[in-house]
């Protein structure tokens, strides 16, 4: 891994449910361009380190954190909701696809971002469903209802809907927990193919796809991060026993 | 044995509770049609649908209703187009914007607005706003539909908002966060991702919010200043078909044309209202789908 600066820097980070906490004093970094894996048993905070790095948490009203989230080295709170969801996308675990057709849910994005010709939006549609590896499966029928398309290709359409409005930083919360092995596949074969081009977080149910897709790979136990190193490094040799028992299936 | 006889008589309550609902809306609907139809023995159903005077006391007497539909048509038309725009708006607002402390005080408003009797609301037109409209508006007399219709569209309100909120707020959470997610503003999501998703759900509202207003009479009789002649605008006098039933029943003599005439009259509006029930209806079934 390259000495880079970190794209996103957690300090301190805290967070609560009303008066439960669910993430400890959370320090870490995620360099630029690398898969980071999270991996971790249910209610280890997985969910809500990915939620507070673009904000989404907040739709929950009893939500409330504390410590500080940087990103390229600015303060979190200094960038507009919309803006900073724009640069950090999210997949998550079901597909959520918006009522309309498939080509209208990707050009959603690009829309509310302000790109209105219509040649435009039609490259992006296109470029975005390639992107995904969903193109040559929907061109002919674009206009069909996107909730007609089976899991997978929801997933994939979700992804395209993503990368459409040209994010940073790319979330993914357990984005193959629906799907069969040969979609996870897919979806997994565009993560690294996105490499190229964006930061990306991983959080996994699936400590095997951990161990396939990511570079490094973050540990969490009960709102606290365990371990966190080269994927290699953990899954072979790791630091913590608590990991090594997560790893070999003693407990989770 | 006896757990028996308890179920079985449970049953039957609640059996007659039902019959009884279905056969009195069959029953209303027959003794309508029975006198109303009694009309068309002597006068032209044509001339009734059509004509365009209501003087019912000449002779011969004329029973044309347009007039009267026209009446309606302007004010109801004239309370939608207040009444819906501000209902959807509020509906909006308290689904979406509002902090949760200020919905719940919006919400038990909205239902108090409900509870105020029609005949308050037409004091208020006659004493106030009516007068109000006269002076800012110059017109020779404040009694004329738009005073209805701006009353009537308080009255459709909380039917139009409770249901409209229902509805957005019915929309499922995922909606919200991919929008959200994709970095859509809260107006950008609420504009084109929560209105087309609840879209079912509204008109739903927004329709029986309308039967209100079609049916709604003591306020009309009250201020829209009950002149059964085809008005030219909204800013004069006029009569709606609810207001002719109510104000002439009383002198019409029981038997006479006059008297199956208004039963005609109460005839299509029964329709119109079943019409429109029919339609909100139909979209809140599209909607739970």
């Amino acid at each position: 891994m390259v000495n880079a600066e970190p794209i996103l820097k957690t300090e301190n980070l805290q967070c609560f449910y009303g008066s439960q906490r669910v993430i400890h004093d959370l320090n870490i970094e995620v360099l630029p361009n690398e898969i980071l894996g999270v991996i971790g048993p249910a209610n280890s905070g997985k969910t809500t380190f990915l939620r507070a790095l673009n904000r989404l948490n907040a739709l929950n009203p009893s939500y409330r954190q504390s410590g500080t989230i940087t990103f390229e080295g600015q303060d979190l709170r200094k960038i507009p909701d919309n803006l900073l969801r724009k640069k950090i996308g999210s997949i998550f675990a079901l597909p959520q696809v918006l009522p309309i057709s498939i080509y209208q849910n990707i050009a959603y994005g690009p829309k509310v971002h302000g790109v209105a010709s219509k040649s435009k939006v039609d490259q992006i549609v296109e470029e975005s469903l390639q992107k995904a590896y969903l193109w040559d499966e929907v061109k002919d029928r674009l206009d069909l209802q996107a909730n007609r398309l089976s899991g997978g290709q929801q997933q994939r359409l979700c992804i395209a809907r993503t990368l459409a409005v040209e994010p940073e930083v790319i979330l993914y919360d357990e984005p193959c927990s629906g799907l069969d092995p040969i979609s996870t596949a897919k979806v997994e074969d565009a993560m690294q193919k996105l490499k190229e081009h964006y930061t990306q977080i991983l959080v996994t149910n699936n400590t095997k796809q951990a161990a396939r897709v990511s570079d490094r790979t973050a540990f969490f136990l009960m709102g606290e991060l365990v371990e966190m190193t080269d994927t290699n490094t953990l899954f072979t040799s790791p630091r913590d026993s608590r990991t090594n028992d997560y790893i070999t299936g003693r407990f989770g | 044995m006896r757990r028996k006889l308890s179920e079985i008589f449970i049953e039957g309550c609640i059996r007659l509770s039902g019959v009884l609902c279905i056969s009195f809306v069959v029953l209303i609907f027959l003794f309508l049609l029975k006198d109303a139809l009694a009309l068309f023995g002597g006068y032209s159903a044509g001339k009734f649908l059509f004509g365009s005077q209501w003087l019912p006391v000449s002779e011969p007497p004329h029973f044309g209703i347009v007039p009267l539909v026209i009446g309606s048509l302007y004010v109801t038309l004239g309370a939608i187009l207040i009444c819906v725009p501000i209902g959807v708006g509020a509906a909006m607002f308290i689904a979406e914007v509002a902090p949760q402390s200020l919905k719940t005080i919006l919400k038990s408003l909205v239902e108090i607005l409900a509870a105020i009797p029609s005949v308050v609301l037409g004091f208020i037109g006659i004493v106030w706003l009516g007068p109000f409209l006269k002076t800012t508006l110059g017109l020779s007399t404040g009694m004329c539909g738009l005073t209805g219709s701006l009353l009537l569209a308080f009255m459709a309100l909380p039917t139009i908002i409770s249901i409209s909120e229902d509805a957005l707020a019915g929309v499922p959470k995922a909606y919200r966060e991919a929008a959200f997610g994709l970095g859509a503003t809260r107006w950008q999501t609420l504009w084109r991702i929560l209105l087309p998703a609840a879209s079912s759900g509204i008109i739903a509202g927004v329709m029986l919010g309308i039967g209100r207003v079609i049916g709604e009479t003591m306020v009309v009789m009250m201020v829209t200043g009950n002149a059964p002649v085809i008005p030219a605008s909204i800013l004069q006098p006029l009569r709606t078909l609810t207001a002719t039933v109510a104000s002439e029943m009383g002198e019409a003599v029981s038997g006479s044309e006059h008297y199956f005439a208004l039963f005609a009259v109460g005839l299509i509006l029964f329709i119109i209202t079943f019409l429109i029930n029919l339609v909100a209806d139909m979209s809140l079934r599209k909607a739970r789908r």
